[in-house]
């Protein structure tokens, strides 16, 4: 299975990564939501994905997965939406702003260089 | 008493300097900097009974002990003898500079806080035992030396010059530190003394080559050395308080203790006698020739520097065949270069006063213009010749005595016959001879023209008049000692000279009265030296009076071929060069720089995972694959294909609504409820707010990409991916310590008395954590809140620095 996530979570970052390096602002926020999944499911691949019951103390249970990627994955899921808010009223601002979502026309103008 | 210490005195004077130039306008503050070099100066000078029997003094101050640098001041002959040369010509310089530098309209609280700090760097220098801080000491006294060039900082010339001479000279610094480094190395101590005591083992080390070039780079450029020479005539811009001490008497004399310091080690090869002998040469031919072409009085002075400071570097290139031979005739050269620097020194040091008098008294440096000065100023002429008569080498004036022993010096090498110095050792004395007569030629030049011939004071933009008394008092101090050393030179010698000499040979002497030279004025008929002067004086004669006729030839050098357009032209290429280079890769488009982030990241990462042996693919240890999970890959897999081809924002949207729910079966399939509840409630949030936020903003564009684009956009997310593929593999593979996992599910009942271990982990032992991760959200919202409401004004600034 650990096989089929790797792959799964590299499939993830290209898509990721390709559509951050597009012109478009929308698509480079749509691959940031896909980097953030990516990243969740590498968390818990790397921490094995063995385990035959949630990390629950239940009489009798001693095979349960690992709780310590679980518990940085919860924090992860909440920081990353909060980014996703902040970057989607970001590109709303901008667009409101500069009326342009080309992200080679949003570089500082030539008195910069 | 530690007196390392005393080395920062200067500098800490240097703090007060400010508060005593505004709070004490009535009085020069000269006055009150005087005392530093003054006290120095008296300390110093009681170590001369010491020293003079052979003895030295250290003194420490730990400043990293973990890597072996200290401040430590180690009193020899020869770091005494600069010692005393520093704080002496240091105090008469400041005394001048109360007469010179206006009350009134000069910034002093900066010039003399310029100077201290000088001071204590040079200090620093020549007197530090540890290289480290040999080195950060050379370097302050090349920042100090820009500071006071760009004194005048209003002008153009000044910043000029001021930029030139940091440039080059801050180039030869790091290069003398690639050869500290490499002796460190070589030796393992940062110690001079100790490398010195290791020099016969560090000659057959491989860097020993490299470091003798690098270090030796480091004393030309600071020294004036061809062709690094260029910085100091643009150096004249500065004060000329400035010029007599930092640019005659003292910092581009660095360069020459630094030779003399490291003769010990680096003295017996031939590379080190080729190279300093043959360089010095050129530079004092070079330097004497170009000097009778100035007409700027300082410019004159400037290159007669040039051309004594490679006198002086030749003699110690041709002492240190001392020691492959016997020879009495050869130890005379470094006695010689010692003695010369003492008396040039003093002469032009003076020289240079004078000149600032001129300039200060009559209104312009240029000697076209000047003339028959000596009836309106006779105490200057008296000073100026005496020191120009030192300078061409006759007698009854110090020079001569040391210009004679270089002469014989080069005289004597046709006698040495190693290193190819039988066929090659006859060019020495000639080029020696003929720079010395243009040596006389430009003294003659420099103080004739000035003050003999046609008074011409209508071209004059003041009327002259001799200086007030105290700016005379310090060159006529310095005239008085460039006589008082012609007729007491051995005195001079045994208390100065002799022990800086066995300084720089320590294995050839036991004790400085062990060097057994005695200085004469007259050596009979037969000695070469009295012959070659007196030639020297024939020829320059002649040479003088047909300047007219001569001169124009100067300018057959078309300005194209000089050095100095050479500098210019490597300064604008370089600038321009660079400008263009990083043109080239910064587009200022953020775009371009994800790009090169993310292919270097992966490049690096997935070359180290193979060049390390860290790739692992433990099978083993694997899950079991199972039906739901591979159907719901497959989804998953659909879902990406989907956000990333999808030609409108709400099938992208949806489709990345269909990501995030298939993230949320894999936690329900790998055994996390908690994550799989929270992913689906932030999940249909996140859907319903890029809805939300969509409806406002254009519909998906390519704008325009090329195939090329997309190509190379590829490529680097591809390799992304497989790096990332390739870490998730072997980190599950390979682990390399224990999980602390163990150490949560041995104590959640026990610690925490919880059950589901996730949470107790969330809200119980890392609480902080979540804690702040409430702040990040808050923020977030108020980010989000203050961008809503904050309002579009009509008019937007184009650039936000305004």
């Amino acid at each position: 299975m650990e096989l089929i996530l790797s792959i799964l979570i590299g499939i993830l970052f290209t898509a990721a990564v390709y559509l951050i390096l597009s012109r478009s602002l929308l698509k480079v926020i749509l691959g940031t939501g896909l980097l953030s999944h990516g990243a969740h499911l590498l968390i818990l691949t790397m921490g094995g994905l063995g385990g035959t019951a949630p990390p629950v103390l239940i009489d009798g249970v001693t095979d349960f997965a690992d709780p310590l990627p679980q518990a940085l994955i919860l924090t992860a899921i909440v920081i990353s939406f909060g980014v996703t808010a902040v970057m989607l009223v970001m590109a709303y601002r901008m667009y409101a702003v500069h009326q342009t979502d080309n992200m080679n026309e949003l570089r500082g103008n030539d008195e910069h260089d | 008493m530690e007196f390392v210490l005393l080395i920062f005195l200067p500098v800490i004077f240097a703090v007060l300097v400010p508060f005593v130039y505004k709070k004490i306008k009535g009085i020069h503050t000269g006055w009150f900097v005087l005392v530093v070099p003054l006290v120095l100066f008296g300390y110093y000078a009681s170590f001369l009974p010491l020293v003079m029997d052979g003895g030295h003094a250290i003194s420490e101050m730990k400043w990293i002990p973990s890597l072996g640098i200290a401040f430590t001041s180690y009193i020899d002959g020869l770091s005494l003898l600069f010692t005393l040369l520093i704080t002496g010509i240091g105090s008469l310089v400041v005394l001048y500079s109360v007469f010179y530098m206006d009350r009134e309209k000069e910034d002093l609280g900066s010039f003399y806080v310029y100077l201290l700090m000088f001071m204590t760097a040079m200090l620093g220098v020549v007197q530090s035992d540890n290289t480290m801080t040999l080195y950060l000491f050379w370097e302050l006294t090349s920042i100090s030396s820009f500071l006071l060039i760009g004194f005048w900082y209003t002008k153009d010339k000044s910043r000029f010059g001021a930029l030139k001479s940091m440039m080059i000279t801050v180039f030869g610094g790091l290069m003398m530190l690639g050869a500290f480094i490499l002796l460190s190395i070589m030796g393992e101590t940062f110690s001079v003394r100790e490398l010195i005591a290791e020099a016969p083992e560090l000659v057959s080390h491989p860097y020993f080559t490299l470091a003798l070039v690098l270090l030796l780079l480091g004393a030309f450029t600071k020294s004036a050395q061809f062709p690094f020479y260029i910085w100091l005539p643009d150096a004249m811009e500065a004060p000329t308080p400035v010029s007599a001490y930092l640019h005659s008497a003292t910092m581009v004399k660095a360069g020459i203790y630094l030779v003399a310091r490291f003769t010990p080690i680096f003295g017996s090869a031939s590379t080190w006698i080729w190279l300093v002998t043959g360089i010095g040469l050129l530079t004092l031919f070079w330097g004497s020739f170009f000097a009778v072409k100035q007409t700027d009085l300082k410019a004159i002075l400037a290159f007669s520097t040039v051309s004594q400071l490679g006198l002086i570097m030749s003699l110690l290139g041709a002492g240190a065949i001392s020691y492959h031979a016997t020879a009495a005739v050869f130890g005379f050269a470094t006695y010689a270069a010692i003695f010369h620097l003492i008396n040039h020194a003093a002469f032009k040091g003076g020289l240079f006063m004078i000149a600032g008098i001129i300039d200060h008294e009559t209104g312009t440096r240029d000697i076209r213009k000047l003339g028959g000065l000596m009836s309106v100023m006779p105490i200057s002429f008296t000073v100026a010749a005496i020191g120009s008569l030192s300078m061409a080498g006759l007698p009854p004036f110090s020079g001569f005595l040391s210009k004679e022993m270089f002469l014989e010096s080069m005289v004597a090498l046709r006698h040495f016959e190693l290193f190819n110095f039988d066929t090659w050792g006859i060019l020495f004395p000639i080029v020696a001879w003929i720079a010395s007569v243009f040596t006389f030629t430009y003294s003659m030049y420099f103080v004739l023209k000035t003050f003999m011939g046609q008074k011409k004071f209508d071209q004059l933009p003041t009327q002259p008049h001799e200086a007030p008394i105290g700016m005379l008092i310090s060159p006529m101090i310095l005239a008085t000692i460039v006589i008082l050393v012609f007729f007491i030179p051995n005195v001079i010698g045994k208390w100065m000279i002799k022990p800086a000499v066995m300084a720089i040979q320590p294995t050839l002497y036991a004790n400085p009265s062990a060097i057994d030279i005695h200085v004469k004025a007259w050596h009979g008929f037969g000695a070469a030296g009295l012959w070659l002067t007196i030639g020297v004086v024939a020829f320059g004669t002649l040479l003088y009076l047909t300047i007219p006729k001569w001169q124009p030839l100067y300018r057959m050098q078309p300005d194209s071929l000089s050095l100095n357009n050479g500098y210019d032209a490597m300064m604008r290429g370089s600038e321009k060069g660079m400008n263009r280079v990083s043109r080239l890769y910064m587009t200022g488009k953020i775009r371009t720089y994800l790009l090169y982030m993310f292919a270097f990241m992966s490049v690096t990462i997935i070359a180290l995972l193979f060049l390390k042996d860290a790739f692992v693919l433990d099978m083993n240890s694997f899950a079991a694959i199972t039906l739901y999970g591979s159907l719901n890959a497959i989804v998953l897999i659909l879902s990406v294909g989907f956000v990333v081809f999808a030609k409108s924002r709400l099938a992208a949207i949806i489709a990345l609504g269909g990501v995030g729910y298939s993230v949320a079966l894999f936690f329900v399939i790998f055994k996390a409820p908690d994550l799989a509840l929270t992913q689906l409630v932030i999940e249909t949030v996140s859907v319903a707010l890029f809805l939300l936020a969509f409806k406002h903003l254009p519909a998906l564009s390519t704008h325009g990409e090329t195939k090329r684009n997309k190509m190379v956009n590829l490529i680097v997310s591809l390799s992304v991916g497989v790096m990332v593929t390739l870490v998730a593999l072997s980190s599950h593979s390979q682990k390399m310590i224990p999980s602390i996992s163990q150490y949560y599910k041995d104590t959640v009942k026990t610690e925490a008395a919880g059950g589901n271990i996730v949470n107790v982990i969330l809200v119980d032992y890392r609480g902080f954590d979540t804690l702040f991760e409430i702040a990040v959200l808050a923020i977030a919202g108020i980010a989000v809140l203050g961008m809503i409401r904050l309002r579009v004004s009509r008019k937007e600034p184009t650039d936000e620095n305004e």
